[in-house]
């Protein structure tokens, strides 16, 4: 039921004089009551239509809202879940690397503070990621009973690890108050970084939650990738304790990892650690480009049978 | 006054059937992308040539719904009727936006909301006012909106003192007044409803339809799916009929009512014949070749109010080892269900010892009485149908109809009229107490 049939030849003949004057098969988005929207095959750029998705802004956020509410509602402790997965992962990795003598960072930041630069954004992707993909699917009943532009979903579930990262983040705060690490100046740069990172998560989740909509194998997939991707980008090291081990051709594909160079970027910024090697970030930003654009094109294209598939 | 406010064209809606969909797993798409790939070489070649993938219609395709025209003038509070699966509730999917029509369109002026559910958007571990607030925006409510209709909302549902108690802990029927409580506050100007009213209480479902016909009559355009002739005829101008995915009828109310419950009119007999080559009602395993209606009292379908109604079901089974049973469903004229019945051993007299068997294949007949004196002197309609394995309906029959006529046997102190979907011959004493 995906090609085929042009629209609307039956209609022609019926309406021919009519329709030829109105808008062929488009949702204007005008809401002047005089004027007739017409709504049939969608196209790509109806499904994603940003003025919809402002309109429909406040449903981004009630989702949020709802899924937030129903994770720490009968939970004893609440929102401090949000700050200890971050400390207990970097507590393990911690003493792991001390029991075996490694040396994870090249800075002489404390631990506890390079490893939570990494940490809080690299959780804020996981979760982020796990939740979007199974954001159609475990809303399949109201796909299915109500409209609204679907992509809410995968956008609305980026919202609540926001805000987890944002409890997180203030433990790291504090924590470079009570060691005395000053922040680089090129901490005013975070917004960006924080803007590759929406947007590098953004992309994994629009190819993720259309692609499980359909197959539900993907969602058993995920949560195996994000934990083997905690190792291989460095998260709880730093590169360079690593890069020195490594060839020039497997750092430069070290480095298309968008993680290694968000998290570098993150550390250079809080840190003053060095700045990723240019190359290898504009290419896998490139990439991420790429993917980004094809995951909204996906999205659109699959949005449509949502309803009769998921 | 007499703007279109909804107009209709060409639309039309194809599934797949079967249990094979295309790519319903990974490995599948994956072996479809290679074959793709494969393939390009050949199709590069052969570009001027168009290959017809999808130029046969195949077998496994469905039309839900094929070439539906109508327009909706504003105001206009239009019932679509129909029987079940003839396409009503993909026909609302599609002007709702939920899915989209495989050929054709539709044009809106306004706002358009759906209500395809009670309670849609509800999340059971959220308070009744967080979820107010939740399904009203799923429903295209903005937050002001909400905010200002607050207060009505919940004296509507009346559970304003478990406002800030998780809606998991509601009743069901609480959970119902306040999905249907949120939904009657949509301001949009077109409103889809589907059968929404066929829940809660009797006392709940007045206040609703109360409430649907002030909406009705306030002037906004309303397209209303029911089974429920009595609510359609009550709260609609105008009707549509659908039968098998084509629209029969666009007229008013009374037209289209009598349309879809006199299917049959022209052959107003008391039986329905099926012969070979026409189109038994059924599959291929199973098929009703006729339906009838006797009586020992009258001819035809007059029927005594006196003398039993026996409707008889001829089937034929093409496929042995099947486990069939019967079943009627006999409505009156304003298309509510007097009664059901089916061969089930816990729902007869004695019991039916072809119930639920596996069946050789041959011609059978099942036979069912209704008692004398127990129908009200009124028109009725009745449908057979066959079910597989208790509950799947595998073959249904349009509906037959017929009067059940008084003879005076039971008016002869009294010589007005009745009132009652029944009249039963009831035992009653009366006694001295002291």
């Amino acid at each position: 039921m995906s090609d085929e049939i042009p629209v609307s030849s039956p209609a022609e003949r019926e309406h021919g004089s009519i329709s030829q004057e109105l808008p062929l098969n488009g949702s204007s988005t005008l809401n002047d009551p005089s004027e007739m929207t017409y709504y049939g095959r969608r196209s790509v750029w109806q499904s994603i239509n940003p003025g919809e998705i402002w309109r429909y802004r406040n449903l981004i956020w009630q989702f949020a809202l709802r899924d937030l509410k129903v994770r720490y509602r009968q939970t004893v402790i609440g929102a401090l879940w949000a700050i200890i997965q971050p400390v207990v992962t970097m507590l393990v990795f911690g003493l792991l690397f001390s029991s075996l003598d490694g040396k994870p960072t090249r800075s002489g930041v404390p631990y506890a503070i390079t490893s939570l630069c990494g940490l809080i954004p690299w959780q804020f992707f996981g979760a982020s990621v796990i939740a979007a993909t199974q954001s159609i699917s475990s809303n399949a009943q109201l796909v299915q009973k109500v409209y609204f532009p679907k992509i809410l979903l995968p956008l609305s579930a980026l919202l609540p690890p926001l805000v987890d990262m944002g409890i997180a983040s203030c433990v790291l705060i504090c924590l470079m108050f009570w060691f005395g690490v000053v922040p680089n100046l090129a901490v005013i740069t975070m917004p960006i970084i924080l803007l590759a990172l929406f947007l590098t998560t953004l992309a994994c989740s629009f190819w993720l939650s259309s692609i499980n909509a359909i197959y539900r194998d993907v969602q058993y997939v995920v949560p195996f990738i994000i934990s083997i991707g905690l190792l291989i980008s460095p998260v709880t090291y730093e590169l360079p304790a690593v890069a020195e081990r490594m060839s020039p051709a497997i750092k430069f594909i070290y480095c298309l990892n968008p993680f290694a160079n968000l998290l570098m970027a993150t550390r250079w910024a809080i840190l003053g650690t060095p700045f990723p090697d240019i190359l290898p970030m504009l290419a896998s930003f490139l990439l991420m480009g790429g993917i980004f654009v094809g995951g909204v094109i996906y999205f659109g294209k699959t949005e449509r049978v949502f309803a009769d598939r998921v | 006054m007499s703007n279109v406010a909804l107009r209709v064209e060409g639309l039309g809606k194809k599934y797949r059937i079967g249990t094979h969909q295309p790519y319903n797993r990974l490995s599948e798409a994956m072996t479809g992308l290679g074959k793709s790939v494969i393939s390009l070489p050949h199709k590069m070649i052969n570009k001027s040539k168009a290959i017809p993938q999808n130029a046969a219609p195949s077998e496994n395709e469905f039309w839900a719904l094929k070439d539906i025209n109508f327009e909706v003038k504003e105001g206009d509070v239009v019932g679509i009727i129909g029987r079940n699966g003839a396409g009503k509730s993909t026909l609302l999917k599609i002007l709702s936006r939920i899915t989209e029509p495989t050929q054709g369109r539709f044009g809106v002026r306004g706002r358009i909301s759906s209500l395809l559910e009670v309670g849609t958007g509800f999340h059971p571990e959220l308070t009744g006012r967080e979820n107010i607030y939740l399904s009203g925006s799923v429903l295209g409510m903005t937050r002001a909106e909400i905010k200002s209709h607050f207060d009505e909302i919940v004296d509507f549902s009346g559970v304003e003192k478990f406002l800030d108690t998780p809606v998991k802990r509601y009743s069901s029927g609480m959970q119902v007044r306040l999905g249907f409580a949120v939904a009657a506050h949509l301001k949009s100007e077109i409103l889809i409803i589907d059968e929404v009213l066929a829940v809660g209480d009797i006392e709940f479902q007045k206040k609703c339809m109360g409430k649907m016909s002030d909406v009705a009559h306030g002037g906004r355009t309303i397209l209303f799916v029911s089974h429920n002739m009595a609510a359609i005829s009550r709260l609609c101008n105008k009707a549509i009929l659908i039968k098998e995915g084509n629209m029969v009828l666009s007229d008013t109310t009374e037209n289209a009512i009598k349309c879809y419950l006199n299917v049959n009119e022209e052959a107003s007999s008391n039986e329905l014949i099926w012969d070979k080559g026409s189109n038994y009602p059924g599959n291929d395993d199973v098929q009703i070749t006729k339906f009838g209606i006797s009586n020992t009292g009258m001819n035809s379908n007059q029927i005594s109010i006196d003398f039993p109604v026996q409707f008889s079901i001829n089937y034929r089974l093409n496929h042995s080892g099947m486990c069939l049973s019967s079943g009627i469903v006999l409505s009156n004229m304003n298309g509510e269900i007097v009664l059901t019945s089916a061969n089930r051993h816990s729902a007869s007299i004695a019991e039916d010892k072809y119930f639920n068997i596996p069946l050789e294949t041959g011609d059978y007949i099942a036979t069912c009485n209704i008692p004398a004196n127990l129908l009200n002197a009124n028109q009725y309609y009745a449908i057979a149908r066959i079910y597989q394995d208790i509950t799947n309906v595998i073959a249904e029959t349009p509906p037959i109809s017929f009067n059940v006529t008084d003879s005076g046997s039971m008016r002869k102190e009294f010589l007005g009229e009745w009132a009652g979907i029944i009249r039963p011959r009831l035992d009653w004493e009366t006694r001295v107490v002291c």
